[in-house]
């Protein structure tokens, strides 16, 4: 049973700050993945908790206690480098037993615990070789091993597949879910990639410049975004955003893109909602999900004629840019769904999946229809 | 195109290698004069043009470890045909060997090498001791003002050390450690230490801090963390500094000669002093100098894998 906790964090590198007020709650068992661009803070959140790196305020707690003074030898939490780090003068057995070998463990005790963790692994055929004989996901198994072979309270994971080939690195990929699934270790994984976090994690944390951004399920993180940073940085292709003028008529409301004539249409409780809100009516942006975007060949009730203008096919489906005023939306397509560039098609936007942000703070305007 | 390139890569190949061997007989000359003219008979070994071809003989180390006075008259027959042959090779060349009582008398090689042994080595571990720890730490943590103290460190070695020499002897003869082991250990750790530090650094900054990190989170200490993942990793390193600071307090001449006379002197001021009884024997010297070339080359053939990772360090990703 392993709860960890962040209160009120503080970091600072001379006068930069890269945490500012974390708060967190991770449960027993739960797979955290922590989610933002390179230089949020992330990595250093999580060496924090391993003890690499001091904090400047607040408490980490480890099961209740607090451990931000603990060097990280006394806090039985176990952590995967980018590089893997795996000792090179050491064979794969040598790197594994490493860990056991700082506790009074018998000898059989050590080999019988490294030689299950190679089983599990199934690198049992490599624990006479050297780490630089292995490949890159052998390396990444080995890493993995040496973390858990003490059965540590927490298995803390630095981008740990970041450095592999794309075939390799979801391979590995599943190949993490697995064990996790298996060993049941709480795990905080760090990741710059949003596939990744969505693949793996129970709730994913995003961050940006040292702030925590969002914290929830992939689902809650992918269809309610806490703001514009998070939109647009979970989900590929990205989310559209652009600033959009409201205006109610008599039974519906109509949402304007950016110097275009037409609006589309939505459901009139919009406009409640965006009150309820608190919307200043000349700061809200509107975000849509390329699929989101609704296309038809022929004109429909409430859709508006747009014009295609790259289409992106990309086997399954297609990416089309679609021009709107003087915007450009994404939409998702079936593959050939617009023949050719050019076309006259016609559009509106699903508003059940659309998003509404203030434009000036970024934050959403909690708008769910 | 691709011709004209390979045949013109070819030649600088050549060039290169014809450098190389020309470069290494020329450092290789002295060594062979040295070595040839320590199996010198006396007579030939400072003829003009030099003796290439003779036949070796053992004489020269025979005179470099015994005491011997010239004889005022021709040794007698059964005196001679008594003597040991090592021995007749002393009065073959008009001299005869010290004994007291029955016990023949040694030079003072053999204790000046021994010092000149625990010198160097000592010197040597301490140099590369401290100077891994305090490159460790430059390394490693933050240190305030780092810059400027690695400067200070390197800047020991900006003057030449002569120039200290005057001072040096004052001080060592004021606090009484002329002609001592320890004094001669403090002064070659000191000067070895400023280039200990630097080059280990350059080779500890090489060794990713994550596998230190990686021991500290599997229940190490960071004092078990360097020695069990640190040193390993660096013993390229190690190796090389070791060399380099070997070699530097082994043929130290100046502060040898300056601070030590008999009980702690070692072999570079030594060698050069013993005239024999006659004329310079160069033969003798040769000897000395030829048997006191070899614990450098030994220790250099030894860590020569090393030595050879180390002069390319920074250039190989491990």
């Amino acid at each position: 049973m392993t709860h960890i906790e962040l209160r009120g964090v503080q970091k600072f590198f001379g006068d930069v700050q890269v945490i500012k007020d974390m708060n967190l709650v991770i449960e027993d068992n739960e797979f955290i993945v922590m989610l933002g661009p390179s230089g949020c803070g992330k990595t250093t959140t999580l060496r924090a908790i391993a003890g690499l790196e001091t904090i400047d305020e607040g408490d980490i707690l480890i099961d209740g206690k607090a451990v931000q003074h603990l060097k990280a030898a006394d806090r039985d939490i176990a952590f995967v480098f980018q590089s893997f780090s795996l000792y090179p003068h050491m064979t794969v057995y040598e790197n594994i037993a490493f860990p056991l070998r700082a506790t009074r463990q018998s000898k059989a005790e050590v080999d019988r615990a490294v030689r299950q963790m190679a089983e599990i692994l199934q690198i049992t055929p490599l624990l006479q070789r050297r780490p630089s004989a292995l490949s890159g996901g052998d390396m990444q198994r080995v890493a993995i091993g040496r973390a858990l072979v003490r059965s540590p309270k927490a298995l803390l994971m630095d981008e740990p597949i970041g450095a592999l080939d794309a075939t390799l690195r979801e391979e590995m990929r599943t190949e993490i879910k697995r064990l996790h699934i298996k060993q049941g270790s709480t795990t905080i994984y760090v990741t710059h990639d949003q596939v990744e976090a969505m693949a793996l994690a129970d709730r994913i944390v995003i961050m940006n410049e040292g702030v925590l951004q969002q914290v929830g399920t992939p689902d809650e993180v992918y269809t309610h975004p806490a703001n514009l940073f998070v939109a647009q940085f979970v989900g590929s292709p990205v989310m559209n955003v652009a600033e959009a003028r409201i205006t109610e008529e008599k039974d519906e409301a109509r949402v304007f893109m950016p110097g275009a004539e037409h609006g589309f249409p939505f459901p009139r409780k919009l406009i409640a909602l965006l009150e309820a809100g608190k919307a200043s009516p000349d700061a809200i942006s509107l975000g849509v999900r390329p699929e989101g975007v609704l296309v038809e060949r022929e004109k429909r009730e409430g859709y508006l004629p747009v014009e295609a203008h790259i289409i992106e096919p990309l086997g399954s489906h297609d990416i089309v840019d679609l021009q709107i005023g003087d915007r450009f939306l994404r939409a998702r397509t079936k593959s050939g769904f617009v023949p050719r560039p050019g076309e006259q098609v016609w559009a509106r936007i699903d508003p059940a999946q659309a998003h509404f942000f203030d434009t000036r703070s970024g934050n959403s305007l909690g708008v769910r229809l | 195109m691709a011709a004209v390139q390979t045949s013109r890569q070819r030649l600088a190949n050549r060039l290169a290698i014809a450098a190389v061997i020309v470069v290494t007989l020329i450092f290789l000359a002295p060594i062979y004069w040295i070595g040839s003219t320590a199996f010198k008979p006396r007579a030939l070994a400072t003829t003009v043009p030099p003796t290439v071809l003779f036949q070796p003989e053992i004489t020269p180390f025979i005179k470099l470890f015994t005491k011997r006075v010239q004889l005022t008259r021709p040794v007698e027959e059964e005196v001679y045909e008594a003597a040991p042959w090592w021995e007749r090779r002393i009065y073959d060349g008009g001299e005869r060997v010290l004994r007291v009582g029955d016990s023949v008398q040694l030079s003072g090689y053999p204790d000046r090498f021994k010092n000149s042994l625990i010198v160097a080595v000592t010197s040597t571990l301490l140099a590369v001791s401290m100077g891994t720890l305090t490159a460790y730490g430059f390394s490693r943590f933050r240190v305030p003002g780092e810059q400027d103290w690695l400067f200070f460190i390197l800047s020991t070695r900006m003057l030449p050390p002569v120039v200290v020499a005057i001072p040096m002897f004052l001080m060592y003869r004021a606090v009484g450690m002329t002609d001592t082991h320890i004094g001669l250990i403090i002064l070659y750790t000191a000067f070895n230490l400023s280039f200990s530090v630097w080059l280990m650094k350059g080779f500890i900054d090489e060794i990713p801090k994550e596998y230190e990190e990686a021991a500290l989170v599997d229940g190490y200490t960071r004092m078990q963390a360097f020695f069990k993942i640190v040193l390993p990793e660096a013993t390229t390193g190690i190796a090389a500094t070791a060399v380099f600071c070997f070699i530097t307090a082994w043929n130290e001449y100046a502060f040898a000669l300056m601070l030590t006379n008999r009980d702690a002197q070692t072999a570079p001021p030594f060698i050069p002093a013993q005239v024999g009884s006659g004329l310079t024997d160069w033969t003798a010297i040769a000897a000395g100098t030829f048997l006191f070339l070899l614990p450098v080359a030994i220790f250099t053939f030894l860590l020569r894998n090393h030595l050879l990772r180390g002069m390319s360090f920074g250039a190989i990703r491990k």
